[in-house]
């Protein structure tokens, strides 16, 4: 009989969520083993390829589900990976929002006063600056100077992203082969590597059980490097204390199989996913009008033509961020670059009868895509998503061999999330449309149902045990020692980028942590500053994060 | 044609005129039958699609013979429904329907409520990558032998090093006035 692995603190996944944690944990002292259900990616093998298993279809996954499809990251380093590195605090007014529940969503402990100690903790961490308009590309700039000519303002987006090793390549998405964007791997991750936290890549949590001296045993697989539907065997690691952070998408789905072993779960433990409230536009430029309207030129030929070039979303209208507006018609409109395929296929025809996501005119929009511009809408959805029967392993049944999948999460908008969808359409495409800039049409979402790239809130945070699966510690109800820290924990849509509060709630949530570790018998302290190239010797471990760890 | 063994075969030929209404190409040749020809350059067609069905990779590769026939019989049905007559020359009946006609089936399999609404959907989705990101092949060499859809959308080519760069990329001055509740942070108040 083999003895089943044993560690203080067993992390699931290694995105915002468990790499924060894992980090001030190993630095407190405590043992912390990370399983990530994702390849460990190395700098070098990051490619610039849309070839089926090069790094962008290894670091993603696509998960499609009835009514709402998400995408997200799927490797070490987890959202940080694909992400755009676009880090604006939320909004006042999102910590006062009622949603449909009819009552404050936020724990009364969170305001954004509260936050900002650990929002300015996470700007430290992470390298988080402002951005000016010598930074924004051609497209953001275009954006902001539509938004202008209509009598708009528009700001350019906080980021993580070193300005002078990035080369505009647009490339974020299969992650930083510049090293530009400041991922997880060149800060938290490096140091609680330093600090002795093992990270294991292509392990897939599957479940949870309960172990008699209060405990936790937690199964997993190990997934095939290349064909993620391939399991290439299993185990377990009992642990004191279950940090869950698989990502909104993946956390609820993973307590729900665990719930016959673990026992009844929170009523809201896979349920109330937002989807950011997240929307697409594409506009076709009409390069005359940039020119002649917007006064804008690349040089003597070219007025825009440059859809291409650029860093993901660069510059944003707040104007709807407005406290005093209701509930459900605030959103911000953020100037976003999404590549082909992903960014193609949902795309309409401006004018053309629908559906026009297929056809002549279609591939008519494709040979202007240069000229293309996508706006990207974040708004207050309702939470109208529900996770269903988890899948036989993972979060998805995997249909391709990286990732494409079908996942059990259904999402109805209602008609609060529509009615913002609606308008923030519309308010594109008055921007754009004026004066003949642009023509604009939204993506359809009647292929894959609503897209969200910033899935939050399914296993959420709050006061109402009724309405929240976590109390606002980020403990699980009913379930003391296991933690949430991901996305899931968000209570609703932020109508911003929201890796930055994600990342903030994290830091608060670690010395909740600590205390409860500590209550187990480990001596660990909370105290670790944070980890940027003084404090945590990140330049002496950098190389680490490129190799698994033993 | 794509000089393939089977390229003559059922399945090809469905396949690729499916492939076709997703993206629609020029005619290859005067006997042509599979692409419409409602477009005067390449299509998804040209651009690969067959091949990038036929990856393993995709998940879709095991299940495309029944897919055929399933469109096939839908194909059957829709010409019944519409008193269609498209000759019996031996083609598969979805080749044997006019374009408007496999653009309005297309439409049918791929609309909300439909029951096998995923399998087409996946299928159009797999046409469209190997034309807008030739998914099947490795991007620089794709865009360095003339892929059709990387080069008519413009797709930049990467350094030899097979990475992309781009020196210019900024208007580079201020374009619009900030928010007035901006925060030091850059951030919304």
């Amino acid at each position: 009989m083999t003895t089943t692995e044993k560690t203080d603190v067993l992390v699931v996944g290694s995105g915002f969520g468990g790499a924060i944690t894992a980090y001030h944990l190993a630095a407190g002292g405590a043992r912390v083993t990370v399983l990530e259900r994702g390849p460990w990616l190395a700098t070098e093998e990051l490619q610039h390829d849309f070839l089926l298993g090069s790094s962008y279809t290894r670091a993603f996954d696509f998960t499609v589900g009835d009514g709402m499809s998400v995408l997200g990251g799927n490797c070490v380093g987890g959202g940080s990976m694909v992400y755009f590195a676009a880090l604006p605090r939320a909004p006042r007014f999102v910590f006062e929002r009622r949603g449909s529940v009819g009552r404050r969503m936020w724990p009364a402990s969170i305001t954004r006063d509260a936050l900002d100690p650990w929002y300015d903790r996470v700007a430290e961490a992470l390298g988080v600056r402002t951005q000016d308009w010598s930074d924004v590309s051609y497209a953001g700039g275009l954006w902001g100077a539509a938004c202008d000519h209509s009598g708009r303002t528009a700001n350019p987006v906080p980021v993580a992203i070193d300005k002078d090793a990035c080369v505009n390549c647009n490339w974020m998405m299969a992650g930083c082969r510049f090293e530009a964007k400041k991922s997880l791997m060149f800060n938290y991750l490096p140091a609680a590597l330093a600090h002795g936290a093992r990270i294991r890549p292509l392990h897939e949590v599957q479940r949870i059980d309960r172990l008699d001296d209060g405990g936790y045993r937690v199964h997993y697989n190990v997934i095939d490097d290349s064909d993620y539907r391939i399991v290439d065997g299993s185990g377990a690691i009992d642990a004191k204390i279950v940090v869950l952070a698989a990502g909104a998408g993946a956390t609820p789905v993973i307590l729900k199989r665990s719930e016959e072993r673990l026992g009844a779960m929170p009523h809201a433990v896979g349920r109330y996913f937002s989807g950011n409230g997240e929307r697409l536009n594409t506009a076709v430029v009409n390069e005359d009008r940039v020119r002649d309207v917007l006064g804008l030129a690349r040089d003597d030929e070219r007025a825009y033509e440059a859809f291409q070039i650029g860093k993901g979303p660069c510059v944003a209208n707040w104007d709807r961020l407005d406290a005093s507006l209701p509930e459900y018609s605030r959103y911000s409109l953020e100037q976003l670059y999404f590549p082909p395929a992903l960014g193609t296929i949902l795309a309409q025809v401006p004018g053309a009868p629908t559906p026009s996501w297929f056809g002549a005119d279609k591939k008519e929009m494709l040979r202007r895509w240069k000229s293309w511009l996508i706006v990207f809408t974040m708004s207050e959805d309702d939470n109208e998503g529900v996770f269903g029967t988890p899948p036989p392993t993972g979060n998805a049944v995997r249909l391709s061999q990286q990732m494409l999948g079908r996942g059990p999460l259904t999402y109805r908008p209602t008609l609060n999330t529509q009615r913002g969808w609606d308008a923030s359409d519309a308010e594109v495409k008055e921007i754009l449309e004026k004066d003949g800039i642009a023509s604009v049409a939204p993506w359809t979402n009647d292929l894959v149902g609503a897209y969200t790239v910033h899935p939050l809130a399914s296993c959420r945070i709050g006061d109402d045990p009724h309405t929240s699966a976590l109390d606002d510690r980020h403990e699980l109800r009913g379930h003391p020692g296991i933690f949430v820290t991901d996305g899931s924990s968000v209570p609703g849509a932020l109508t911003v980028n929201p890796a930055m509060t994600i990342a903030a709630l994290a830091e608060r949530s670690v010395p909740g942590i600590v205390e409860a570790v500590r209550a187990r018998g480990v001596d660990v302290t909370y105290g670790a500053p944070a980890p940027d190239g003084a404090t945590s010797g990140s330049g002496d471990v950098l190389h680490l994060a490129g190799r698994p760890s033993a | 044609m794509t000089g393939t063994p089977d390229a003559d075969s059922v399945e090809t030929r469905t396949l690729e005129a499916f492939a076709d209404t997703i993206l629609p190409g020029a005619r290859r040749g005067p006997d042509d039958v599979t692409v419409a020809g409602r477009s005067h350059d390449a299509g998804a067609v040209e651009a690969g699609a067959l091949e990038l069905l036929r990856t393993p990779a995709t998940g879709l590769t095991a299940g495309l013979a029944d897919l055929v026939d399933l469109l096939n019989e839908h194909a059957e049905r829709h010409a019944r429904e519409h008193g269609l007559d498209p000759g019996g020359d031996g083609q598969p009946p979805f080749v044997r329907l006019p374009f408007e006609h496999r653009t309005a089936l297309v439409r049918a399999l791929t609309s909300p409520g439909h029951p096998e609404k995923e399998f087409w959907v996946m299928l159009a989705l797999f046409c469209n990558m190997a034309y807008d990101s030739a998914a099947h092949t490795s991007t620089p060499d794709a865009i360095a032998a003339g892929h059709p859809g990387l080069t008519a959308m413009g797709f930049a080519a990467p350094d030899a090093d097979g990475l992309l760069r781009f020196k210019e990329y900024s208007y580079g001055r201020p374009l619009a006035r900030l928010h007035p509740d901006t925060t030091p942070s850059g951030s919304p108040a």
